[in-house]
């Protein structure tokens, strides 16, 4: 009971406005594909920016909050796609309920994410920076490349493994539910004392470290976690194709899905949704409309708009243009800068002087009186 | 015997060119602190001017043209590697390394889409002049395989002897030490990163060459896989070790070459090497020769 006062307590229209955007949005989408308006390919794009968007939500976990750079993504969802599918394909010859199939897939195939997760969550406790991006890079190659070297009769080697399309619209409902389920589960952790503890990791290891916060546990369990979701999107990428195959998910996927979280801003899960749909929608528009030689250019202006968006958004030299254009300036916005905000970023910014002074002076209670108290007291 | 030869002469090789490009990563890496992502795609630059030298100019002999290929191609790949520092990583010095190492990514995305606009998706196939074979002990192994390995050892020493004792090596070293400190000492910081640039892309311009000379083909993407082997590499070395990245990559050669005769494990030779990379970073986690960095609170 505590719990839920706690929760009406806390709860503010601002905090959730995601969940609230994202399941006004799934209604829309119900209401208009009940009357006939979405097209397949509009249900197919839908699919595709939300699993892209649980891609980028997991992979901001470990590169936004966690702070350790992960080119391994693609791996996980790979494994996930596979083994899910997989597990799907002889499921529904067992049961008919195809929801309840695809539910149980993306289960099966988010745990066994889980588990490599993990796996390569063990080198993360010793590997930093570049060395882990490669290691995390490695991982993934080394799934795919076993995957790639299945017999036909179990994953289907080279050609691909064979899924069963999920017919029919209900997909997209499925995919745009598990997202905001994969929303929710995040937002929950980083807004809880883990995430402060993960985000604590982040900013200072040792720090951290000497505050008791166990650092070996939070850095699997944020690895393994954003795994399990890969996997899951993993599932829902099977379900929405009729074949898997292996070179999909090489580390360029996974670099594409970086790109989603460093566009979207790292440690923003809103962000990350919002540029994961723009990029998977920019690519979709660039395709259907550029064709014969002009669906070449694509790369390259992709590349160029992003090449533009990172060195506007980080160049020091154009900081002070950049402020005097955002409308988000913490500055302007914040009249009282001492204020904490209960957002992800903005805590960031909060004042993290030490009155040292009043640290040395304190008064604490002399160590040999403690001990000539309780000796006193063993006395009576 | 012939066979054991013929492998360890191929894998050699094959990994003084991982190791020609793994210098790339490395020092680039070591002076401006950046991963360059975009380092495999200066290689294919490479490629599709040899491609361009070799299929259209005829001067007479085989050597001749090669010779004409490499200087075109380390030519534009200089160009290419200095043009790309100061567009799209020099505004960004200073900034968060993932922001750097994005705009990497974007202009290694560039590349691959402006060569496919250019030369088109599909693998274009390269009649290299024909260097003939030569006998080794028992073992019959092409010129090629030879002259990538004579040269790629020459380059390295070269390189060695260039950063030991020039003015401009020991400069590098300085500023991959400490890059404020070696600016306080009068060295021009963006100078040298812009050389550091320059010799790695010139290096991947031999690595492409030699590379053709295994697989006689260009497509958009033919950077990509060395490069990351090449990366892989370079880690393993210790990344901005120099002699790391040169043991880092004859090691990945050689393991490339051993798994793709054995039958038995030709076809994971992928998942083996970066096996190998994981196993290495493990027990070692900066790397064969890396220098271990204490951790100050």
């Amino acid at each position: 009971m505590q719990y839920i006062k706690n929760i009406k307590q806390s709860f503010k229209l601002k905090n959730n406005i995601n969940y609230f955007v994202l399941i006004a949005l799934l209604a829309v989408l119900i209401i208009a594909d009940q009357f006939g308006l979405l097209g397949r390919s509009l249900t197919g794009l839908i699919i595709k920016m939300g699993y892209s968007a649980i891609l980028a939500v997991s992979l901001n976990l470990v590169v936004g909050f966690l702070g350790e750079l992960s080119l391994g993504h693609a791996g996980f969802m790979c494994a996930g796609a596979y083994i899910g599918c997989f597990f799907a394909n002889y499921m529904y010859g067992v049961i008919d309920n195809k929801i309840l199939v695809l539910v149980l897939a993306m289960i099966v195939g988010g745990l066994v994410a889980t588990v490599l997760g993990f796996i390569v969550g063990l080198p993360a406790l010793r590997l930093k920076g570049d060395y882990l991006a490669i290691v995390t890079l490695a991982f993934g190659e080394i799934i795919r490349n076993i995957f790639n070297n299945t017999s036909s009769e179990t994953f289907g080697g080279a050609m691909g493994m064979s899924t069963k399309k999920f017919e029919g619209t209900t997909l997209f409902i499925i995919t745009l539910i598990t997202l905001t389920i994969v929303l929710f589960l995040c937002q929950s952790l980083i807004r809880s004392k883990h995430g402060r503890a993960i985000t604590a990791i982040r900013d200072n290891e040792i720090a951290a470290k000497s505050m008791g916060i166990n650092v070996t546990y939070y850095k699997l369990f944020v690895f393994a976690l954003a795994a399990c979701f890969a996997g899951v999107a993993g599932v829902l990428y099977g379900h929405s194709l009729s074949t898997v195959r292996q070179d999909a998910f090489t580390y360029n996927y996974s670099i594409e899905i970086l790109v989603m979280v460093v566009l979207g801003g790292i440690g923003s899960m809103r962000g990350s949704i919002i540029s994961a749909s723009l990029i998977v929608y920019i690519n979709a528009l660039l395709q259907n409309n550029l064709s014969g030689d002009m669906a070449e250019i694509k790369q390259a202006v992709y590349a160029i708009i992003l090449i533009i968006v990172v060195i506007f958004n980080n160049a020091p030299a154009l900081k002070k243009v950049k402020d005097k254009l955002s409308v988000s300036n913490p500055a302007k916005k914040n009249k009282n800068p001492e204020t904490i905000h209960d957002d992800e970023v903005d805590w960031r910014r909060v004042p993290t002087k030490i009155p040292m002074d009043e640290v040395l002076t304190a008064n604490l209670p002399n160590n040999d009186e403690a001990e000539s108290d309780t000796a006193e007291k063993g006395d009576k | 015997m012939s066979t054991i030869i013929s492998v360890l002469i191929n894998g050699l090789s094959l990994g003084a060119i991982y190791a020609l490009i793994a210098l790339g990563y490395t020092m680039v890496y070591g002076i401006a602190k950046m991963l360059n992502f975009a380092h495999g795609d200066i290689i294919m630059v490479g490629s599709y001017t040899i491609f361009i030298t070799v299929m259209n100019l005829n001067i007479g002999g085989p050597v001749l043209t090669l010779v004409a290929a490499i200087l075109f191609s380390v030519i534009v790949c200089t160009v290419f590697g200095v043009t790309i520092e100061k567009i799209a990583y020099k505004p960004l010095r200073g900034a968060s390394p993932l922001a750097v190492l994005i705009t990497a990514i974007g202009v290694s995305y560039f590349l691959q889409g402006s060569s496919q606009l250019l030369f088109g998706a599909r693998a274009l196939p390269i009649t290299m002049p024909n260097l003939g074979n030569i006998d080794i002990g028992a073992a019959k192994v092409s010129v090629g395989t030879v002259v990538t390995l004579v040269v790629g050892i020459i380059l390295m020493v070269a390189l060695t002897v260039f950063i030991k004792n020039t003015r401009t090596g020991k400069a590098m070293v300085a500023v991959s030490e400490d890059k404020g400190a070696a600016q306080l000492m009068g060295i021009n910081v963006n100078k040298i990163i812009m050389i550091t640039f320059a010799i790695g892309s010139a290096l991947a311009a031999f690595a492409a060459l030699f590379y053709l000379f295994g697989i006689p083909a260009v497509n958009p993407t033919l950077g990509s896989m060395p490069g990351i082997k090449a990366f892989a590499a370079a880690v393993i070395g210790g990344i901005g070790s120099i002699p790391g990245a040169m043991l880092g990559g004859i090691l990945m050669g050689l393991i490339e070459s051993i798994c793709k005769s054995i039958p038995a494990l030709s076809s994971y030779t992928l998942a083996i090497e970066f096996g190998i990379l994981i196993l290495i970073l493990l027990i070692r986690p900066i790397g064969l020769l890396g220098k271990k960095r204490r951790v100050k609170v």
